[in-house]
C-alpha cells in the first residue's frame, strides 16, 4: 500500500539537494555515544530537513532510538554516559553550556513507544507543557486543546469527556492523546520512538495518516521497527546497523536502489 | 494394582506446601480472631446489667447479694463462685468468693437494687426508706417510690453539673487571672529600671485588682459549697443482705435500677446508655469507674499531631532519598539506617524524647519565652507535643520507607513524558510523581498511625499520665495547650490492669478499654484507607 507517490524530482534527488527545498533543521556531526563502556553510537553524522517526515528504521540495538533520544538530550536521564562529536538544532550546538534542557525540550516534542499519558484529566494533560511553561490563561488552554486534539483527530471523539481520566481512552486514543500532548506547545521538531508498536492496525492507520498532515508544521524523526511503515510515511530513510549509519537517501530510493548490501539485506528481509 | 500402589505412595508434589501454607495462614487467623474474640466479650460484657443472685451461706455466714462474675474449680475439685458484691465501704472489698457447698438456697430479689455512686463503686441493696429534706419520708414498698427516687438522682445530677461548671469554668478562670497577676508581680520584683515608689504603686493596683479576684472567687466557692450542701438533703435508707443498715446521700448516686425486674429492652437501653457513658465520661475512683473521654481524646488528637508531623518529614525525605541523591554508597547507607531505625525498640526513642525533645529543647524554649513562671517548667516537662514529635521520630521510617517504594513504582514512561515537555525536575515530581504515588504514601500513613497509636513504652517517658485534669484543646485561649499532659488508651490499660489497687474491679474496664483502643486504630486506619481509594480512583478511572 504505497503512499502517495514520491514525485520524480525529490526522488531522484540526494539529501544535499532536500536541502535546498528544506534547509536543514538537525545537523549531527561526528557524533558518537556511550552508555558507561558500551558504545551505542559510531561517529553518525547526517542532517534531517524541515517540515519531511525522517525515518530511522534497522534492527534491535542497532542505536537508532539511541540517537533519536539524543536529540531533545533525553539520555541525560541515564547516569553513566557520553558522547563525542556535536549535534545542531538549526545551527545551534544542543551541548552548549548555555542551552537550557527544558527549552530545548520545549521546541523538541517526543512521542513513546509506550503510550504513556498522566495520571490526570485528558485535559490536564493535553495542556501541560502549557502549565509547566506557566501558561494558565483559560481562554488560552481550551483553544490549545481543541486544536491539538483536532489535530490528531480526538476531539470529536473525547470532546465530552474532557475532564476524565486518560486512563478510561483506549490504546489507540491514548497514543493519540500522547501526541497531542506532544504538539500543545507547537515544538518545531516531533521525535517518535515506535509510536505504532503497541496498536492495531487501524489504530496505525490513523496515525500514520497524522504523521503526513503534521508534517505540514512539525519536522517529525520516527523511529520504527515496521519497514512498510517507513515507506508509507518517510520523505528520507536511514539505516542503522551496530551503532553505525549505514545509508541515509530519500525513501523511495532506499527501498527500490539501495547503495549498501547490508541495506539491500535488510530490506528483503534476509537479515535483521 | 502396582501402578495404583505406587502413584498412591508417591506424594503429590507442590501440593504439601498448599497445606503448609494455608495452615500458616490458618493459624494466624485463628489466633487474631481469637484474640478479638476474647477482648469483645470480655469487653463489650461490662456494659450488659446482669442479674443479681441473693445466697443463704451454711454456718451462720448469713446471707450475701451479688452479680456471678465467674465460676471456678479449686484444686480439691471443689467450685466456688465470684461475686460481685458491692458495697466497697461496707465490706471493704466489692469482689467475693463464696464455695459452692457453702451455699444452702439461692434467688433473684425483685426488690434488690444497684446503686451506681460517686464513690464506692455499686451499692447492692434492699431499699428501705426515702428522707427527703421538705420532711416527707417514703417507703419503699410505696408505688410512687422508684419514681421519686429517679427524679431526686436526676436533680443531684443538676447540682453536679452546676457545681463542676462553677469549679471548672469559672473558677478556672478567676485562677487564670490570678496567676497572671502573680507573674506580674514577680516580674515587677526583677524589674530593676524601676524605682521603688513606681514599683510600690503598681504593686498596689495588682494587689487591689487580686483582692477584687479574690472576693469573686469566694462568692463563686460559697455558692458552690452551698451547692455540695443541698447534695445532702435527702437520703435514701437501705438493707444489705447481710442485715446491716444504712444510708446513702442522694447526691452521691448516678443512677439507680432494679436488675432483677428489667425486661430485655430496658437491659438493652442500660446497656446502650452505659457504653455512652463510657465513651462521654471522665473516670473516677482511681479509674476503675465512670469514662474514659479523657483518654479517647487524648490518644485521638495525639495520632493525628504525629500523623500531621511525620507525613510532610517524610515524604520529602524520600523524594530526596529517591530522586535527587545519587545513589551511591551514601545512600545505600542512609536508606538501611532508615530501616533499621523502624527496627529500634520504642523505648529507646522514649529516651531521646525525653533527653532531647523535652529537657533540651523544652528548657530552652522555656528559658526564651516563658521565663517569668520558671522555675515551673511550661515545655520543659512532657506533654501532648513532645509526645507526638516522639513519636512521629518512630514513625518517620515507616513513611520513608513506603514512600519511597511508591516512588520506584511510578512508571519510567510517564516521568520521561512530563520531562519531554519540558518540565523541570521538580516540576515533574510535584505535578505527576507525587500525584501517582499518593495512594502508596497513604499507605504508609496508615501504617504509621497504627504502630503510633498502638505504642505506650515512649510515652510513659515524654507526657502521658495517669489521669489529666484538662483536655489539650479547650475553650480557654489559646485553646490549644501543646504544653499539657495528657491521657491515652493504651496507658490507661496498662494503668488500669496492673497499677489498680482493685484489680478485680479494673479488670472489666481493661477489657473494655483495649476494644476500644482496637476500634479506635481500627476507625482512623478505615479513614485513611477510603481517602486513599478515593485518590486511587480519582487518579486512575475517575473523574477529576
Amino acid at each position: 500500500m504505497p503512499r502517495k507517490a514520491m514525485t520524480d524530482e525529490t526522488s531522484s534527488k540526494s539529501v544535499t539537494g532536500a536541502q535546498e527545498l528544506n534547509p536543514q533543521m538537525i545537523e549531527v556531526r561526528d557524533f558518537s555515544f556511550w552508555y558507561g563502556a558500551k558504545q551505542a553510537i559510531f561517529n553518525i553524522s547526517m542532517e534531517i530537513p524541515e517540515r519531511k517526515v525522517t525515518a530511522f528504521i534497522g534492527p534491535s540495538g542497532c542505536g537508532k532510538s539511541t540517537l533519536l533520544r539524543n536529540l531533545n538530550r533525553m539520555n541525560d536521564l541515564v547516569e553513566g554516559v557520553r558522547h563525542e562529536g556535536d549535534i545542531l538544532l538549526d545551527g545551534q550546538s544542543l551541548y552548549d553550556p548555555s542551552v537550557e534542557v527544558i527549552s530545548l525540550r520545549k521546541r523538541v516534542g517526543m512521542v513513546f513507544q509506550k503510550s504513556n499519558p498522566f495520571p490526570k484529566s485528558i485535559y490536564e494533560n493535553v495542556v501541560f507543557s502549557l502549565r509547566v511553561a506557566g501558561r494558565n490563561k483559560k481562554s488560552t488552554l481550551d483553544e490549545v486543546v481543541e486544536t491539538s486534539l483536532r489535530s490528531v483527530a480526538l476531539w470529536e471523539e473525547v470532546k465530552d469527556r474532557l475532564h476524565e481520566s486518560a486512563y478510561g481512552l483506549s490504546g489507540g486514543q491514548m497514543q493519540r492523546l500522547c501526541i497531542a500532548r506532544a504538539i500543545a506547545n507547537r515544538p518545531q521538531i516531533l521525535l517518535m520512538d515506535e509510536p505504532c508498536s503497541a496498536l492495531d492496525p487501524i489504530a496505525t492507520l490513523k496515525i500514520e495518516e497524522l504523521m503526513s498532515q503534521l508534517k505540514e508544521e512539525f519536522t517529525i524523526v520516527i523511529v520504527t521497527h515496521n519497514m512498510q511503515q517507513a515507506r508509507r510515511i518517510a520523505d528520507d530513510t536511514g539505516f542503522f546497523l551496530l551503532g553505525k549509519l549505514i545509508e541515509l537517501a530519500p525513501t523511495t530510493y532506499i527501498f527500490q536502489n539501495p547503495q549498501r548490501i547490508e541495506t539491500e539485506r535488510y530490506i528483503s528481509g534476509q537479515m535483521g | 494394582m502396582a501402578p495404583l500402589f505406587k502413584a498412591k505412595s508417591a506424594p503429590p508434589r507442590g501440593e504439601s506446601f498448599v497445606w503448609l501454607t494455608a495452615m500458616g495462614l490458618a493459624v494466624g487467623v485463628t489466633m487474631v480472631a481469637g484474640l478479638l474474640l476474647l477482648i469483645f466479650t470480655h469487653g463489650i460484657s461490662v456494659f450488659w446489667p446482669s442479674r443479681v443472685t441473693e445466697f443463704e451461706l451454711k454456718d451462720g455466714q448469713g446471707r450475701i447479694a451479688g452479680e456471678i462474675t465467674r465460676t471456678q474449680m479449686k484444686a480439691d475439685g471443689a467450685t466456688e463462685l465470684q461475686l460481685h458484691v458491692g458495697n466497697k465501704d461496707a465490706y471493704g472489698l466489692g469482689y467475693r468468693f463464696v464455695a459452692q457447698s457453702a451455699i444452702i438456697s439461692e434467688s433473684m430479689p425483685e426488690d434488690i437494687m444497684v446503686a451506681e455512686r460517686i464513690e464506692y463503686g455499686n451499692a447492692i441493696f434492699h431499699p428501705v426508706l426515702l428522707v427527703m429534706k421538705q420532711g416527707g419520708t417514703l417507703v419503699a414498698t410505696a408505688p410512687e417510690f422508684e419514681n421519686k427516687l429517679r427524679l431526686l438522682v436526676e436533680e443531684a445530677k443538676q447540682r453536679h453539673k452546676s457545681i463542676e461548671k462553677i469549679e471548672k469554668s469559672e473558677i478556672g478562670k478567676i485562677n487564670g487571672k490570678m496567676s497572671a497577676l502573680d507573674l506580674d508581680l514577680r516580674i515587677l520584683d526583677r524589674d530593676e529600671k524601676l524605682d521603688t515608689a513606681a514599683r510600690e504603686t503598681k504593686k498596689q493596683s495588682i494587689k487591689e485588682s487580686r483582692a477584687a479576684l479574690q472576693k469573686q472567687y469566694e462568692t463563686l466557692a460559697a455558692q458552690a459549697k452551698e451547692l455540695s450542701a443541698q447534695l445532702k438533703d435527702n437520703t435514701l435508707h437501705y438493707r444489705l443482705s447481710s442485715g446491716e443498715e444504712r444510708t446513702q446521700a442522694i447526691g452521691d448516686i448516678v443512677k439507680v435500677y432494679y436488675p432483677n425486674r428489667l425486661s430485655f429492652t430496658d437491659r438493652l437501653g442500660l446497656f446502650f446508655k452505659n457504653i455512652a457513658a463510657f465513651l462521654s465520661q471522665d473516670p473516677r475512683e482511681a479509674n476503675t469507674e465512670g469514662g474514659i473521654f479523657p483518654a479517647i481524646f487524648g490518644t485521638f488528637v495525639m495520632t493525628l499531631m504525629m500523623s500531621v508531623l511525620v507525613t510532610p518529614f517524610g515524604v520529602i525525605a524520600a523524594i530526596y532519598l529517591r530522586e535527587y541523591a545519587r545513589q551511591g554508597f551514601i545512600v545505600r547507607a542512609v536508606r538501611i539506617s532508615v530501616n533499621n531505625l523502624a527496627g529500634v525498640p520504642s523505648i529507646v526513642f522514649g529516651v531521646f524524647g525525653l533527653g532531647f525533645f523535652v529537657y533540651f529543647v523544652g528548657s530552652e524554649i522555656d528559658k526564651h519565652f516563658f521565663s517569668n513562671s520558671l522555675p515551673t517548667p511550661t515545655f520543659g516537662t512532657g506533654g501532648i507535643f513532645w509526645a507526638s514529635l516522639t513519636l512521629a521520630l518512630l514513625t518517620l521510617p515507616v513513611i520513608i520507607v513506603a514512600t519511597e517504594e511508591a516512588l520506584v513504582a511510578v512508571p519510567r514512561g510517564i516521568r520521561e513524558a512530563a520531562l519531554a515537555a519540558g518540565a523541570s525536575k521538580w516540576q515533574m515530581i510535584q505535578r505527576v510523581v507525587l500525584p501517582s504515588a499518593m495512594p502508596g504514601i497513604l499507605t504508609g500513613v496508615v501504617l504509621a498511625m497504627a504502630r503510633g497509636a498502638g505504642e505506650v513504652a515512649p510515652l510513659m517517658l515524654v507526657g502521658v499520665v495517669k489521669l489529666a485534669p484538662s483536655l489539650p484543646l479547650d475553650t480557654l485561649a489559646p485553646f490549644v495547650h501543646l504544653d499539657r499532659k495528657f491521657m491515652h488508651l493504651g496507658f490507661h490499660i496498662f494503668d488500669l490492669g496492673f497499677q489498680s489497687p482493685d484489680s478485680d474491679a479494673a479488670k472489666p474496664m481493661v477489657f473494655a478499654t483495649a476494644l476500644l483502643l482496637i476500634v479506635l486504630v481500627v476507625l482512623m486506619n478505615l479513614t485513611a484507607i477510603l481517602l486513599r481509594n478515593h485518590l486511587r480512583k480519582k487518579y486512575a478511572i475517575g473523574t477529576f
